[in-house]
């Protein structure tokens, strides 16, 4: 660990004119600093979660009126067809934006952008471990972004095999003509993705481990470090496995090798050549990283909400030790079911089973994570800032998708609804309603400290409610629709008979699913507008207890002008101790605290 | 289905989470109206946990899924493992297999010597007839890529893998017709992969399945006399 380079704010705020273009680029661009990385992440991701977005609204739209012409998009597109979508297009709509939602939105905000700029600060170090390790991971992102990208543009409509990319599907180009080259770039893209995570995880656990400032224990470490570092664990042991499979893909795709094609297969008349492989062999090792990385992308959320309501709740987290060993319970257990996504897949009945008992225990770290959130606003002080909404929203559409898990955990009901919209609306729920919801609010509670102003709160209550009202209008209607068995990845689904009366259902859905995204320009005027005129912040504006707050906003490089020492845990809100109703981990015992000056200044 | 097995499981559940649901919604909002900084103006309650309620609402939700999973278990073992019997104790021969392509349902029936790929077996396409009140039972397999065999209104779902021989069975109980769907993915016409099952009474079955072959019989015959 180098030693701490205490420049403050003061001495980093060089205006433009002082900077050469290669110190610049050095700073800026090719940063090895984990906030500029962060920021990094923060701003592609959010670019993608836009293009994510606007996919969906394509799907939303052919379901809603299906085959009709699309506005504005159709005529540019689709001229030959007199302006409405293709089959074609509309699988790959629900692929991409599955892919750049699961791949390019939510795994790399959550360990890309928080992970980068909160690690360091919540633990007090001035950097992360390995900086250039750390640079790589962003920019190892950009071959991703491209071959992505790019899958759009070459060949017929882009890839198409749905995210999951099942085989034969996805490993035979004669099963779907349409996607050649691009799904041999959206497995090279996939492969891309995976290495940036790798570095990622790498970095956060030695960072975790070893970079503490003095005191801080791991059991005094905010639940977001706890998220991020079992979610670091995760993918360490997850995500080889996928790069490997995905490697077989690619020469299955590429030099005729045979890993998930069986013999004897005749694909749109002719007889294919490979054979000896296993198409489930691939769900196997797909879902044996993908079901830990739902939990990678729900963790790091937990973490961040615990965070929030502590603060806005005015009250120590309920249950700190527990809600750790939950994380724990959820990671583990996350490595044992990933069968549940197979029950119907042709695998052994009996492992279903096993799988199904270990899926429902789940339930149970969940249940004693819920019952904890709502044990710390109990009996506190709530303050109902927007970061506060968001994340009071994301414990209760948690809830709702924690609770439709158990339909498709049990065995038989899965039976019926799998493959449905009924596991549609409840991963949207986990990762909208949850994860995405808990995003929102962390850029609220955190843009203070990343760009030293204040968002705007009118502003961001009517961002919530919007958002809250239109996503719960869009998905939860999605239960309904499963419920009759109304399947996935359907292009019409009106062609049968058992659906057609459930197109009013849609159209609901799709006109939610619009303003929904509209109403996003609440959140885009208000980040940007923020950025450069907000009222400024000071280190502390929500007078909360973490390091980071003890830092000047936005931190120099190096973070902290003083060595902060760790005297308690983050959760010491309204503690009898002190007069004030916070207490910063920093602050010595029984010395009165300063609102803007961290109390271990003096040190310095 | 002959017993509404899933469909009670589901109601089941949808009880149990909606009653949790309804409950823990109703405590949030009683906190948030009740502890709301402008209304309460007494001391924050300072706790950091308490033992005996982590264990109350670990001890519970526990008892509570593993009866729900245990609970399960039976109809899960009735779809997917007791394959039903004939009298003889051995297992009940498909009546018909089900054949996977892109996109369609190809059909066999056996014919009379019960067994398939003989001459005597007839062929359909996306058309599928069973007799009514009788255990079904269905080899599927696939051609070229994963498909799915659902049938909506009878609760029965299964992926058709290709190199995988699986069977699958269920009991009709209602005249009608009603869609085959694949459930699965399997390139760009998966929307249009629509057959059609039909539930008829034991002797209509036998009526259709000879009409079906005189049927095809009739254009083989023409087919060889115009070479």
């Amino acid at each position: 660990m180098s030693s701490i380079t205490a420049d403050g704010q003061a001495t980093h705020a060089h205006t433009s004119n002082e900077f050469g273009v290669g110190e610049f680029i050095t700073t800026y661009v090719f940063s090895r600093d984990h906030k500029v990385i962060g920021l990094q992440f923060l701003f592609s991701t959010l670019l993608w979660f836009l293009i994510g977005g606007l996919l969906a609204i394509g799907i939303r739209w052919q379901l809603a009126w299906p085959w009709s012409d699309m506005p504005v998009i159709g005529p540019m597109l689709f001229s030959a067809e007199g302006g409405q979508i293709s089959p074609e297009f509309y699988t790959m709509l629900f692929t991409m934006h599955a892919t750049v939602m699961t791949f390019l939105v939510i795994i790399p905000i959550l360990a890309g952008a928080f992970g980068n700029y909160l690690i360091p600060l919540m633990i007090g170090a001035d950097d992360m471990a390995f900086p250039t390790l750390n640079m790589l991971s962003y920019w190892v992102m950009w071959p991703a972004f491209l071959f992505f990208g790019g899958s759009f543009f070459v060949a017929g409509n882009g890839a198409s095999s749905g995210w999951t990319s099942y085989p034969p599907l996805s490993s035979i180009s004669e099963a779907a003509p349409g996607s050649g080259l691009a799904q041999t770039m959206w497995l090279i893209a996939l492969t891309c993705v995976g290495i940036s995570s790798m570095m990622g995880s790498v970095n956060y656990m030695t960072t975790i481990i070893q970079m503490r400032a003095p005191g801080m224990t791991m059991m005094r470490l905010p639940m977001t470090i706890w998220g991020m570092f079992i979610t670091a664990l995760l993918q360490a042991f997850a995500l080889p496995v996928l790069t490997a499979a995905g490697f077989m893909q690619l020469a299955d795709r590429m030099f005729g090798t045979g890993f998930f094609v069986p013999e004897g297969l005749i694909v749109n008349n002719s007889e294919m050549a490979a054979g000896g492989g296993q198409p489930l062999l691939w769900q196997h090792l797909f879902w044996f990283y993908s079901h830990p990385a739902v939990y990678i992308m729900i963790l790091p959320a937990m973490g961040m909400v615990s965070d929030i309501l502590a603060c806005f709740a005015r009250k120590p987290l309920f249950g700190y030790k527990p809600m750790v060993y939950a994380i724990c319970g959820i990671a583990g257990l996350g490595f044992i079911v990933w069968g549940h996504h197979m029950f119907v897949s042709g695998m052994n009945p009996g492992l279903g089973m096993t799988f199904m008992v270990a899926t429902m225990m789940i339930a149970l770290p969940s249940a004693v994570k819920t019952f904890n959130w709502l044990g710390t606003i109990y009996g506190g002080k709530i303050q109902f800032t927007t970061p506060m909404l968001f994340a009071l929203s994301f414990v209760l559409m948690f809830v709702i998708g924690g609770l439709s898990g158990i339909f498709m955990a049990a065995t038989p009901v899965d039976i019926f609804i799998h493959d449905t919209y009924f596991i549609v609306a409840h991963f949207h729920y986990v990762l909208f309603g949850g994860t995405a919801m808990a995003v929102f609010g962390a850029i609220y509670f955190w843009f203070p400290k990343m760009f030293g102003r204040m968002m705007n709160e009118p502003l961001g209550k009517v961002h919530f409610l919007l958002t809250f009202l239109f996503m719960n209008g869009t998905f939860f209607t999605m239960h309904i629709l499963g419920a009759v068995g109304f399947p996935r990845r359907l292009a019409d689904p009106y062609h049968y008979e058992t659906f057609r009366h459930l197109l009013p259902m849609n159209q609901f859905m799709t006109i939610c699913a619009i303003l929904m995204v509209a109403c996003q320009i609440f959140f885009i005027v208000n980040f940007f507008y923020s950025i450069f005129f907000g009222p400024k912040a000071g280190r502390n504006p929500w007078h909360a207890n973490g390091l980071e707050w003890q830092a000047p906003s936005p931190p120099g490089h190096g973070n902290f002008d003083f060595q902060p020492i760790v005297y308690r845990g983050p959760y010491e809100y309204n503690s009898p101790e002190v007069d004030e109703d916070y207490y910063p981990q920093t602050q010595p015992p029984n010395q009165r605290g300063d609102t803007d000056e961290p109390a271990t200044m003096v040190n310095h | 289905m002959a017993d509404n097995s899933i469909d009670h499981l589901f109601y089941v559940i949808l009880w149990m989470t909606g009653l949790v649901f309804i409950g823990t919604g109703l405590a949030m909002f009683w906190f948030l109206w009740k502890y709301d900084e402008k209304k309460n103006d007494g001391p924050v309650w300072y706790s950091h946990g308490s033992h005996l309620l982590e264990i109350i609402w670990s001890v519970i939700p526990a008892v509570v899924i593993l009866f729900l999973a245990i609970y399960q278990m039976d109809a899960w073992a009735g779809a997917r493992m007791r394959r039903p019997m004939l009298e003889n104790g051995q297992p009940k021969p498909a009546m018909a297999r089900v054949i996977g392509r892109q996109f369609e349902w190809k059909i066999q029936y056996p014919g009379d010597d019960k067994q398939f790929d003989t001459p005597d077996d007839l062929y359909t396409t996306n058309d599928l007839h069973v007799p009514r009140d009788e255990e079904v039972v269905l080899e599927i397999t696939s051609e070229d890529v994963l498909h799915s065999f659902f049938l909506p209104n009878f609760r029965e779902k299964q992926d058709v893998v290709p190199g995988m021989k699986q069977f699958l069975w269920f009991k009709p109980v209602k005249d009608g017709k009603y869609d085959i769907v694949c459930a699965e993915l399997c390139g760009w016409g998966h929307y249009k992969m629509k057959g059609r099952i039909t539930v008829e009474s034991a002797s209509d079955f036998r009526a259709w399945l000879q009409k079906a072959y005189d049927e095809q019989e009739l254009s083989e015959y023409s087919l060889a006399e115009a070479e």
